[in-house]
């Protein structure tokens, strides 16, 4: 590891700057946990490393039925899954912080870094999709909203420019009906990188019997998580049954393009596809249905 | 037999100190921090070493050139394989493994070719490791590219490229023994052979042959600590080195025979371990560090990453395997074949010998066949791992066998039994046994309510496996006993503690001088100030070095009979010592206690210090039972253990939380190895998973509670019975996998690791 500057500052404003002077040189750090190892495992030469934690909109964190939730991007998993607004309102985002590592990790790792780091196996992604959630970018020009689903561009490469940071994640406010769920499949019980993963959201309609629509994600199958909007849209207006889950899982599977390497198969992880869109589903519908 | 079970001892025997769970005298410095491993030592002016390594899994080196690392401010010094001696062909002993000294140092510093990816080509020192690391950026290496081969069936093929040049096929009938070169040249360096009886008979009185082919992959050791050496040449070219080791003297004798330099010049100072499991009774990195410090005048440490621990030090062995075994209706075994081939490595040295000795070695067979093969692959120099190439032997036997039991319709267990080996009966190797627990363990297997109760639920299955050890020993240990004036005694041995060897040694002396264990204070001491003692492997310690203590206390008793006879003023022929007190038989008040006679040495003729060493051998053959019930996702592939239970004959437990420690951490091990351990190899032969991130060993999640069911059928070769209990743990866990997957999923699984994305695949092609 080479040598370079550490500096942590304590507004947005001087982030953004000590970020913009350095282009592509400078680098956020917020809880480190991808961070520090790529630094030292050589895959990025750096001048400067900055220090995001101390920024207050960084460190913003509500959730309110009214409002919605927002996580600032300095704020680690803990308390998100610890929060029990969010247990009540968002169970998604529990399922998917607080499988993120271990404890340790859990302590310092944060959704924003997750998304920024932008590996296709990024645990928080699908559910951030599948909620609608919008990304805040705070840059040299300004601030810019981005939805959650295009914000990564390829595997580790993101939507921001150089001189941005990733200010807040915000997902909508949640309506009656509405349900959500995450899951992942590592060969172990903790500390792996998805083999698959898979985040889906569905709105159900009063009488809870037809799905008005939903949103399914699918992880570690592509370069990005992938948004399947064909499968999303095949559950609009379908009724919330196994036929429905069914067909969606298969066009998930459609949507999954990944590769063979030492976490698994192509055929493994399209199959991987198929057995998580359909167990995430019931979920989300169940927990739609107040069950 | 005595019977123990978790924390209740259900006969304690007659022993006041053996079999009960003092605690141990490492255990406060270990778990406040402050015990000093390897990579603690901080010396003034001391350097860091940097290894550079290959990136090519078969090459010729054509040049090296060093000029700008040189030049980079911060590096002291660079040692390549020119910096060695040029080294004859000379075979050394590293207790668990033999080896050859010139190919030893070939694997720590390549010589004209690269022989694998991660193969080590040089060394560089300087004033940080960051610097060091750096500099490795700037050297130039220049290779000519040669086909690589990693696989032991190609290997073997006739025009399979060749990795040496001259090696040749040694054909050998006794796993020691020194064997016949048969001549051929190729990569399959040696032929281990036991032949018993009739094949063609045994398999014609057969009513049913089951025969199956398997494969396993390269696995490592996972020890928690990396490798790490310091060494120090002082000017008088007195060597010094602090290492993590298995065994110093093991390291000293290396290390010098690669320096060409006399034993007696190097001290070795074995560091507190975090853990080796047979990965380290050899070198890797205390001559580069002795070099390097000749070359500087100054202090070279060198500490491995998680990485290059992976890439660069010895797993164990991937290998292809072939079982057949033919019985009769009532369940008699008629005849058994097994073929084995495991991969080396870059050199050779597989531990298929291990393999070939023990997979029949639970059925008592008088039509035998057992071949195997030690092949040289462009992959890392296997090293011993626990129970050297035996699990793999048994991942090949025991589902056969459980197939056997199937087919004929009878208990697994009953199986076992009807077949079960016993004092006199002949192991593969054609030794004869001594009484051991073969039978016992298996009965108490058989008779254990969770082999009796019920398993319910879809996807769920049980299953067993035993395992088969013979345990030598008897490569050396030494120890020293000083008495002190206070009744207390300094125990000194050479034996890097491991499992709790300190304790378990500590306790022998104890009952045999009738002091409390707290009166004992055991230290490991370094090469000057200890007799030869070998590596802490072979499951020895708490038996050889056991027996060295035991002996070293006897002439203890004799010495301080001595004084006690001068004091009463009778003839030494009249003490008596029994139960810590030395009586005299000729006035029975004269009466004294161990503590109160080691008060009056001084006046007595001085100190007493007394010496012993041993290499009786004579560990013991042993059995262990594994039963572990599964679910397995039929979606997924996923493999989850419900409940776990491990069974050993330990012939007598001097500590049995010792033992039991040892069982519960070779059934995890084998869980590891069973469902998701492996090196996972890319086409150019690169280690894609070299971190605990991607090598999935499993984590605490991963477990059920691994329940211990200790037999005890003394060893006659020990004074207390005790049989070793490191290895034979790591044994049964696959098979008994294997066996649980099949009874869950109806599935056969015969390859490993038993991983989600494989049993898919074998339910896909079962369908
Ligand atoms: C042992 C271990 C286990 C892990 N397990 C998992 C797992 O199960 N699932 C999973 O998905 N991940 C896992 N990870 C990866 C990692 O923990 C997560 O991706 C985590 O969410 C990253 O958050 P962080 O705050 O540590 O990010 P950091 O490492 O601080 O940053 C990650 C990236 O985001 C950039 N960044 C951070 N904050 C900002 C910002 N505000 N604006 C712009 N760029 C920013 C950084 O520059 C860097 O490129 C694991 C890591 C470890 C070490």
């Amino acid at each position: 590891m080479q040598e370079f500057e550490y500096v942590a500052p304590t507004s947005l404003e001087d982030a953004v700057k000590l970020m913009a002077e350095k282009g592509p040189k400078a680098k956020a750090l917020a809880g480190g946990t991808d961070i520090l190892i790529q630094l030292r495992g050589g895959r990025y030469q750096i001048d400067r490393l900055v220090d995001v934690k101390n920024i207050p909109e960084l460190n913003q964190f509500s959730c309110s039925q009214s409002d919605g939730l927002t996580i600032g991007a300095s704020v680690q998993n803990y308390k998100i899954y610890e929060s029990s607004e969010v247990q009540r309102l968002y169970p998604a985002m529990v399922d998917c912080a607080s499988l993120v590592g271990g404890i340790q990790v859990q302590g310092r790792a944060t959704v924003g870094g997750n998304l920024c780091n932008a590996a296709p196996s990024g645990d928080t992604i699908p559910t951030l999709i599948a909620e609608s959630a919008q990304a805040l970018i705070a840059g040299p020009n300004g601030q810019r909203t981005v939805p959650v689903e295009e914000f990564c561009t390829g595997p580790g490469r993101n939507q921001l420019a150089d001189g941005e940071l990733l200010v807040s994640v915000n997902l909508p406010p949640v309506k009656p009906n509405y349900g959500a769920a995450f899951l992942r499949f590592i060969p172990r019980n903790e500390m792996d990188i998805a083999v698959a993963n898979c985040g889906a959201s569905v709105q159900l309609d009063e009488s809870r019997q037809k799905i008005v629509s939903a949103k399914i994600a699918i992880g570690s199958v592509g370069p990005t998580v992938i948004y399947c909007i064909e499968a999303s849209n095949s559950l609009a207006g379908a009724d919330a049954n196994e036929a429905s889950i069914e067909a969606a899982a298969a066009a998930a599977q459609k949507a999954a393009s990944p590769i063979n390497d030492m976490r698994g198969t192509v055929e493994q992880r399209i199959h991987l596809v198929g057995v998580l869109t359909k167990r995430v589903l019931r979920i989300a519908i169940s927990r739609a249905k107040g069950e | 037999m005595a019977t123990v079970t978790g924390q209740e001892v259900v006969d304690p025997g007659e022993y006041k100190i053996i079999g009960t769970r003092p605690v141990r005298h490492d255990g406060v410095d270990k778990v406040t921090g402050r015990a000093k491993y390897g990579a603690d030592v901080q010396l003034a002016g001391m350097l860091h070493g940097k290894i550079l390594r290959s990136p090519h899994a078969h090459a010729k080196i054509l040049s090296i050139d060093t000029s700008k690392a040189v030049a980079l401010p911060g590096v002291k010094a660079i040692v390549t394989s020119a910096d060695f001696p040029i080294l004859k062909d000379q075979s050394l002993d590293f207790g668990e493994t033999q080896g050859n000294i010139r190919m030893l140092a070939e694997n720590i510093l390549a010589n004209q070719k690269v022989l694998y990816k991660g193969h080590a080509i040089l060394a560089i020192a300087a004033t940080d490791q960051h610097i060091a690391e750096e500099a490795l950026d700037l050297v130039d290496v220049k290779y000519e590219q040669l086909t690589p081969i990693f696989d032991v069936k190609e290997a073997m093929s006739k025009d399979a490229p060749v990795l040496h040049e001259n090696l040749t096929t040694i054909f050998r009938v006794d796993r020691f023994g020194k064997g016949e070169d048969t001549g051929v040249k190729g990569n399959v360096a040696g032929l281990i052979q036991f032949k018993r009886g009739d094949l063609d008979e045994g398999f014609s009185k057969s009513d049913i042959v089951v025969e199956r082919e398997f494969t396993t992959q390269t696995v490592h050791q996972g020890y928690i600590e990396p490798h790490t050496s310091t060494g120090q040449w002082s000017q008088d070219g007195h060597l010094t080195i602090w290492t993590s080791t298995q065994g110093s003297f093991v390291i000293r004798g290396a290390t010098a025979a690669i320096l060409g330099i006399p034993e007696s010049m190097v001290k070795v100072i074995p560091m507190e371990i975090g853990g080796g499991f047979g990965g380290k009774t050899i070198t890797y990195l205390d001559p580069l560090v002795a070099i390097l410090s000749r070359k500087t005048g100054r202090p070279v440490k060198i500490t491995m990453t998680r990485k290059e621990v992976f890439e660069g030090t010895g797993p164990t062995s991937g290998t292809y395997m072939r079982c057949k075994m033919g019985a009769t209706k009532d369940g008699k075994i008629t005849a058994g074949e097994l073929y084995l081939a495991y991969e080396a490595g870059a050199f050779p040295g597989s531990p298929v010998g291990g393999g070939a000795m023990s997979g029949f070695g639970p059925y008592k067979i008088d039509n035998l066949q057992v071949d195997g093969y030690d092949v040289v692959v462009n992959k890392q120099k296997t090293a011993a791992y626990r129970a050297p190439g035996q699990p793999q032997a048994a991942f090949a036997v025991e589902p056969v066998i459980d197939e056997l039991a199937e087919k004929l319709g009878m208990d697994p267990m009953d199986f076992r039994i009807i077949n079960s080996v016993h004092e006199g009966d002949r192991a593969p190797s054609g030794v004869p046994h001594l009484k051991w627990g073969c039978e016992e363990v298996e009965q108490a297997m058989r008779d254990h309510p969770h082999y009796n109760e019920k398993l319910d639920g879809p996807n769920r299955g049980r299953g067993v496996a035993v395992g088969y050890r013979l345990n030598a020993g008897g490569s050396g240990s030494s120890a020293t006993i000083n008495v002190n004036s206070n009744g207390t005694i300094n125990l000194i041995t050479g034996s890097v503690d491991i499992g709790g060897t300190r304790t378990a040694v500590a306790m022998q002396a104890a009952e045999v001088l009738g002091i409390s264990i707290d009166d004992v204070n055991p230290t490991v001491v370094d090469t000057d100030a200890v007799g030869w003692t070998g590596a802490t492997g072979g499951s020895r310690i708490a038996f050889d070095t056991g027996r060295a203590a035991i002996l070293a206390s006897y002439q203890v008793i004799t010495e301080m009979s001595e004084r006690a006879a001068l004091l009463w003023d009778v003839d030494p022929s009249d003490i008596v010592f029994e139960d810590g007190i030395f009586v005299s038989n000729k006035n029975t008040e004269d009466t004294m206690s161990f503590k109160e006679l080691a008060s009056k040495l001084m006046g007595t003729g001085g100190p007493v210090t007394c010496s012993s060493s041993d290499t009786q051998g004579g560990v013991g053959a042993q059995l262990a039972g594994h039963i572990v019930d599964v679910e397995v996702d039929p979606e997924t592939g996923k493999v989850d253990l419900l409940k776990y239970t491990t069974f050993i004959d330990a012939g007598k437990a001097a500590h049995p939380s010792y033992v039991e420690g040892q069982m519960q951490g070779g059934a995890l091990q084998g869980i590891g190895w069973a469902l998701n351990e492996e090196y996972f190899f890319t086409e150019d032969g690169t280690m894609a998973n070299a971190s605990f991130l991607d090598y999935r060993m499993p984590t605490s999640l991963d477990l059920p509670m691994i329940d211990t069911v200790i037999i005890e059928v003394p060893n006659a070769r020990h004074p207390f019975g005790l049989r070793g209990v490191g290895e034979t743990v790591l044994i049964p866990p696959m098979a008994a996998i294997a066996n649980a997957i099949h009874d869950a999923i109806g599935v056969r699984m015969d390859r490993l690791p038993m991983s989600p994305g494989a049993i898919l695949e074998a339910l896909r092609d079962n369908k």
